[in-house]
This record gives C-alpha cells, sequence and structure tokens, in this order.
C-alpha cells in the first residue's frame, strides 16, 4: 500500500505519504492490541456481571420494593395515589376499593397486603380480614356510611393515609426499620419503640466484635510478624509455613478444634486446673470468649501476612542509624521503626476488620444467641421468615459498610503493595 | 539479631519476644495438632486423655453412604468450579495486566469483590435469582457459585505473577526464531505457570471449605463436605468428625507443600534466567 502511494503520479497532491499511513498503522495495531485485551477481559466481567453484580443489585432493590399492597389491592392502590390524603376518600376510590375487597376474598394476595399493612398499623391485619368477610356492602348504598358501620376506624384519615403509603411500589420502610427507625402518621421519620429496636443493637454488636477481633489480631500478629522479619531465611520461612497450615486449614476443622480444646473438660480447661489457677471449668465456648479466640485464629494469617510483606521491606539501616546516633533501644523502635510499619498495620486491619463483619460460620456454631452478628439476621429472615424485604435491608446496610472500608483499604494496599493472601 | 553489645534489657526483650512469639506461633498451631490424635480415639469422646487407639472412625466414615455421598459432591462441584475460576481469571488477568484503559482499577477492584462482599450477602442474593431460573438446587447453580467467589484469588494471584513477568524474554525468543505458539509454550508458559496453579490451588481450597453459599443454594441431593461437617459439628460432634478433619488437614498439608515448591521453583527459574 505504501509503495503504491509512493509511485503513484499524483503523490505530490496527497499529504506527505510517509508517515501519516505508518502513525495510523501503529494506531491501528495497538487499537486492535487493546480489544483483543478487553476481549480477554470481557469473558469474566460478563459471568461476574450476570452471576454476582446482578443478584446483588436484584437484592439491594428488594429493599426497597413493596409489591404486597399494590400486588393485593392494585386498583386500590392505583386509585389512592390520586388522592391528596386530606380528609377521607372519594366516594369512587372507595368504590374500587370495596369491589376489590370482595373479589380479592380469601386470596394469598389479600393475605399478604393485610399482614404487610399490620407492620405499619396494629390491628390493620384484622380490619382487612372483618371488613373482606362483611362483604359485599349492599347495592346502592352509602359506602363511606357502610365502611364505618363494620369498623369506625374506616372514617379516620389516619387509616387511608397508611393504606395509600403502604400502597406505593417502593418503600423506605425496610431500610429504616434496618436502623431502627420508621415513619409516623405524618410521614416524619422518628425512632422506632424499644421493644422493636433491635438492629442498631445488633450492627452495634457486628462492628464491635470485629474491632475486639481485629485489635486481638493485631496484638497478636505484630510480634510475630517482627519475629519473623528478623530471623534468617531459612527459619523464617520454616515458621511461616506454621501460620500458613492454619490459614489452609478448612474453617470447620479448626471451629471444631476450638470445640474440643475449649469445652468444659477440654484441654485449656484441663491445664488451668494442673496448673491451680481455677478450681471449677471456666465456660469458653458457645459464649463470647470462644468466638472471639476462633475468630481471632482464623483471621490472625490476614494480619500476619501484609504486616510480614511491609515489615520486610524496612531496610533495618535506619534503625541502626538511629542506635548509633545515641537513641535508647525502645524509643528508635517506636519512632523510627514502628511508623514504617504503618502501611502494613492499616492494610492488615482494615482486611480482618472487612473480613469479620461479614462472618457467620464461627458465631453459628460457637457462640450463643448474643454472639450472633448481622449475617446471622439476613440468614434468618431469609430462610425462616422469608421476610425478603426485612433481609434486603440489611444486606444493604452491611454491604455499604464493608464497601466503604474496602474502598480505604484499596487505597492502602495499592501504596503497601500488598497483595491480598498471597506471599 | 541479638548484638554482641546489648544491654541486659535488650537481652530481656529479646528473649520475652522470642517466648511470646513462640506462643503465638502454639496457639496458631495448636488446633490441628489436638484434633489430629482424637481421630484415633477408640471410645466416642472427643476428650483428653483419649481411651486407646482405634481406626473405628476412619472404617465408620469410610463405609457411611452420607460421607462418600458427600465427598463425591465435594469431587465433582470443586474441581468444575476452579477450572471455570482459573480458565475466565487467567483469561482477565493477561488482559488486565498488558492494557491501560480508563476505569482500569475501577473494574479490578469491582472484580476482586467477591472476596470482601459478606459471604451470606452473596449466598443470598445468588440464591433468589437462581430460584426462578431453576438453578437452585442443581449441581450447574452451585459451581457457578463457586467460581464466583474463587475468581478473586486467580486474578490477584496471576496478575502479580505476570506483572513479574519480564516481556522481553519473549521478544528474545522471537528474535532468535521461535514462533509464537513456540514461544508460548517453552517461555512464557513455564514461567506464569506457578501463578496460575497456585491461584487454582486457592480457588479450589475456597470452593473445598465452602459452607453458606452451599447452605443456601444446595438441596441435600448436593450435599458436600463442608455442608455435612457444619451439619455433624452442630448436631452431635463425634470422633468421625475428627477423622474427617484429620484427612481434610493432610489434604491442607499437601496443598501447601505444593504451593511451597512453586513459589521456590519459580524463584529459581527467574533469578537463575534473568540474571
Amino acid at each position: 500500500m505504501t509503495a503504491t502511494t509512493l509511485t503513484s503520479p499524483d503523490a505530490a497532491a496527497a499529504p506527505p505519504p510517509r508517515d501519516v499511513p505508518l502513525k495510523t498503522r501503529l494506531k491501528r495495531a495497538e487499537r486492535r492490541k487493546k480489544l483483543l485485551h478487553l476481549a480477554l477481559i470481557a469473558p469474566l466481567a460478563v459471568f461476574l456481571l450476570v452471576v454476582f453484580l446482578w443478584p446483588i443489585g436484584a437484592l439491594l432493590k428488594r429493599s426497597v420494593d413493596n409489591p404486597e399492597v399494590s400486588g393485593g389491592l392494585p386498583a386500590t392502590s392505583t386509585a389512592l395515589e390520586h388522592w391528596n390524603g386530606q380528609g377521607l376518600p372519594e366516594a369512587s376510590t372507595l368504590a374500587v376499593f370495596v369491589k376489590e375487597l370482595e373479589a380479592a376474598r380469601g386470596t394469598t394476595g389479600l393475605a399478604s397486603a393485610a399482614k404487610r399493612l399490620n407492620t405499619e398499623m396494629t390491628g390493620y391485619r384484622s380490619l382487612i380480614m372483618k371488613t373482606a368477610r362483611a362483604m359485599p356492602l349492599p347495592e346502592g348504598s352509602d359506602l363511606q356510611a357502610g365502611l364505618t358501620a363494620i369498623d369506625l376506624r374506616w372514617g379516620e384519615a389516619l387509616t387511608w393515609q397508611v393504606m395509600a403509603r403502604a400502597g406505593k411500589p417502593y418503600t423506605s420502610y425496610y431500610l429504616l426499620a434496618a436502623l431502627d427507625h420508621k415513619l409516623d402518621a405524618d410521614g416524619a421519620i422518628i425512632a422506632a419503640t424499644e421493644d422493636q429496636a433491635i438492629y442498631l443493637d445488633v450492627l452495634g454488636r457486628t462492628f464491635w466484635m470485629s474491632l475486639v477481633v481485629t485489635l486481638c489480631c493485631l496484638a497478636l500478629g505484630f510480634p510475630l510478624a517482627y519475629l519473623l522479619t528478623s530471623l534468617p531465611t531459612r527459619s523464617s520461612n520454616l515458621l511461616m509455613i506454621l501460620v500458613l497450615l492454619p490459614f489452609w486449614t478448612s474453617i470447620l476443622v479448626r471451629v471444631a478444634s476450638w470445640i474440643v480444646l475449649l469445652q468444659s473438660g477440654g484441654l485449656v480447661n484441663q491445664a488451668l486446673q494442673a496448673l491451680g489457677i481455677i478450681d471449677e471449668p471456666l465456660q469458653l465456648v458457645f459464649n463470647r470468649i470462644g468466638v472471639y479466640i476462633a475468630m481471632t485464629h482464623i483471621l490472625l494469617p490476614f494480619m500476619i501476612l501484609p504486616l510480614y510483606s511491609v515489615m520486610k521491606g524496612i531496610s533495618p539501616i535506619y534503625l541502626r542509624a538511629a542506635q548509633s546516633l545515641g537513641c535508647p533501644p525502645f524509643q528508635s523502635f517506636w519512632k523510627v521503626y514502628f511508623p514504617q510499619t504503618l502501611p502494613g498495620v492499616f492494610a492488615g486491619s482494615l482486611l480482618v476488620f472487612i473480613l469479620s463483619m461479614g462472618y457467620y460460620i464461627t458465631p453459628a456454631l460457637l457462640g450463643g444467641p448474643q454472639e450472633q452478628m448481622a449475617s446471622y439476621f439476613i440468614a434468618f429472615y431469609t430462610n425462616e421468615t422469608i421476610n425478603w424485604g426485612m433481609a434486603a435491608a440489611l444486606s444493604t446496610v452491611l454491604l455499604g459498610a464493608t464497601l466503604l472500608l474496602y474502598v480505604v483499604y484499596s487505597r492502602y494496599a495499592g501504596q503497601s503493595r500488598t497483595p491480598i493472601k498471597t506471599r | 539479631m541479638l548484638q554482641a553489645y546489648a544491654s541486659p534489657t535488650e537481652r530481656i526483650w529479646f528473649y520475652a519476644h522470642r517466648v511470646i512469639a513462640g506462643l503465638i506461633l502454639l496457639f496458631l498451631i495448636l488446633p490441628i495438632l489436638v484434633i489430629v490424635p482424637l481421630s484415633f480415639n477408640a471410645d466416642s469422646f472427643l476428650m483428653y486423655p483419649m481411651a486407646g487407639a482405634s481406626l473405628r472412625w476412619y472404617e465408620e466414615i469410610i463405609q457411611s453412604d452420607v460421607w462418600q455421598h458427600a465427598l463425591m459432591n465435594s469431587l465433582i462441584i470443586s474441581p468444575a468450579a476452579t477450572l471455570l475460576a482459573v480458565v475466565l481469571g487467567t483469561l482477565a488477568s493477561i488482559g488486565l495486566v498488558r492494557t491501560e484503559f480508563p476505569g482500569k482499577a475501577l473494574l479490578t477492584a469491582v472484580l476482586i469483590s467477591p472476596m470482601v462482599v459478606p459471604v451470606v450477602i452473596v449466598g443470598v442474593a445468588i440464591y433468589l435469582f437462581f430460584a426462578p431460573l431453576g438453578l437452585a438446587g442443581s449441581y450447574t447453580g452451585l459451581i457457578l457459585a463457586h467460581a464466583v467467589l474463587g475468581v478473586p484469588f486467580v486474578i490477584t494471584t496471576v496478575t502479580a505473577t505476570l506483572q513479574g513477568f519480564d516481556y522481553n524474554l519473549v521478544r528474545a525468543a522471537a528474535s532468535l526464531g521461535a514462533n509464537p505458539v513456540l514461544t508460548f509454550f517453552r517461555v512464557t508458559l513455564p514461567l506464569v505457570a506457578p501463578g496460575i496453579i497456585s491461584g487454582g490451588l486457592f480457588a479450589f481450597a475456597t470452593s473445598f471449605d465452602e459452607v453458606v453459599v452451599t447452605l443456601f443454594l444446595a438441596s441435600p441431593a448436593q450435599n458436600t463436605l463442608p455442608r455435612q461437617m457444619f451439619a455433624g459439628i452442630r448436631e452431635n460432634i463425634s470422633p468421625a468428625i475428627a477423622a474427617v478433619a484429620t484427612i481434610l488437614i493432610v489434604l491442607s498439608t499437601l496443598m501447601l507443600l505444593t504451593l511451597e515448591g512453586l513459589r521456590q521453583r519459580s524463584e529459581r527459574l527467574r533469578t537463575g534466567k534473568s540474571r
């Protein structure tokens, strides 16, 4: 192509033939290469989009979905959308409601709509059921009077306002409930009553337990990582196997071992009794102590590995320089060495904290009811009470907190160049 | 190392540090040491002192249909999930390392995110998504879900290996007359393979130890080894659990040693060839 351009008679008229085609060809080749590489990423990106991101998005959407009333009483919900919320709804809306209620009598759609309304206002379920049983109203009668005759509450604006709100296709009900709040009759956000407020407690417990586990891991991981860095390669590699072996061992195996070790006749209690420290066996398992011990054990390698790789990169010359300049050993460690380990400390702590927030198996097997974390309640609402709205709302809160920390972690991990889980 | 001129306080600190680190190592390794002997216990308590040695618990799990079925399921699901994760993850890693584009950091973070998203959320989300498609309670569904969980490990290890890969070696091979296929099999693959294999081992270990997603997705027909263990620990923790645990410990030791060997081999190859 270049050759023909050069020998063609009108070559002088064409733009400078030598470098432009080369440039474009280079660009083209590079673009082709780039497309090829993007095509290599595409299968995985599509796979994760379909099997991971889409399902999670759908789950998060369920936390604002509100299908029960708009599905059980669709015409009434639509009619109530046009109502201004003042006084009582118009007669046409009442007619739609009465007709729909009569048709829906005994269906599961109506039952779940009534159940949903009951979560907004106690007693609404029986009100709906009672009214449905009293259907149909006499032909041509005043509907408002007829409904009020069945139950006085149909004469109150609040009853209709609650139905109008619950009939909207989206709701903030579950998300607010996951944070122990709700909307009052006027639509203002208020704190939930004490007997309903359990989720902030669960979330607080999840944070607190993760924090304790992280601090335990740091307290145990730091000295060990420091020792591994200061030893000659041969012995540090050998000791590193002792760190990596539990890391590779099944979590269930380790949980089973801790039950064996910590039970009332277990080795730990036997040893403490033999040493005369205690007289009676301590309750170490199926409570918070057991969960802390096992979680620290499981997550400790996630602290040690980033710490180790950061400490390995710190030159010992700085410490020696500080000491040769007259700095006392402890101070030189604290002021010269320790600040250099901070990227590892942050990366390891964030990683352990993020992972422990999502823990489910260890508290479920080693803890009592007071040790169950947010994940347990998500599983509970999915499997046992089939309250997917609540499961989705708790997932949204937990995922939000996790992703926030993950973003921070990515910054630090980038700085310390610590590949997660690899040496 | 302790210097010859260290002060007495430094000496005390030095030895105290070693003792403390030794205790921490004991804490790490103790649970693994404790459960192995109990699997040979003659009576049916998971407690020391042991009544005597016997192989009855191994016999019991080998003869048990439930455990055999669980093992078979794990041996179907984990390798299939690993293969899927390794193929998709390796291709994507090559693409990620060899090209720059806006949003690459974000895309990488998304590809690694299955590792940090709480696994219960992954389980619930995939279950609610798969159930209407008829994939809940199927081998396909479990394999797909386990592959998702394994992908981040393949990405992190393979990209790390590829970043250390000296592309000049490929150019050198080409300049010496090797065609791209020969170059790939004789130069690229031997250097990159350890990374792919360790990524695969990570993905396999993740799937082979996975309980939570399995609890949501699997029907009794897909009862896997970890799920059977979960049920066993919850209901009746017996030396049979210790026997299964011992087998799993042997397996994880083998995986760890393979990984260590691979790491040393690739270090040798790299330092030997590029210098």
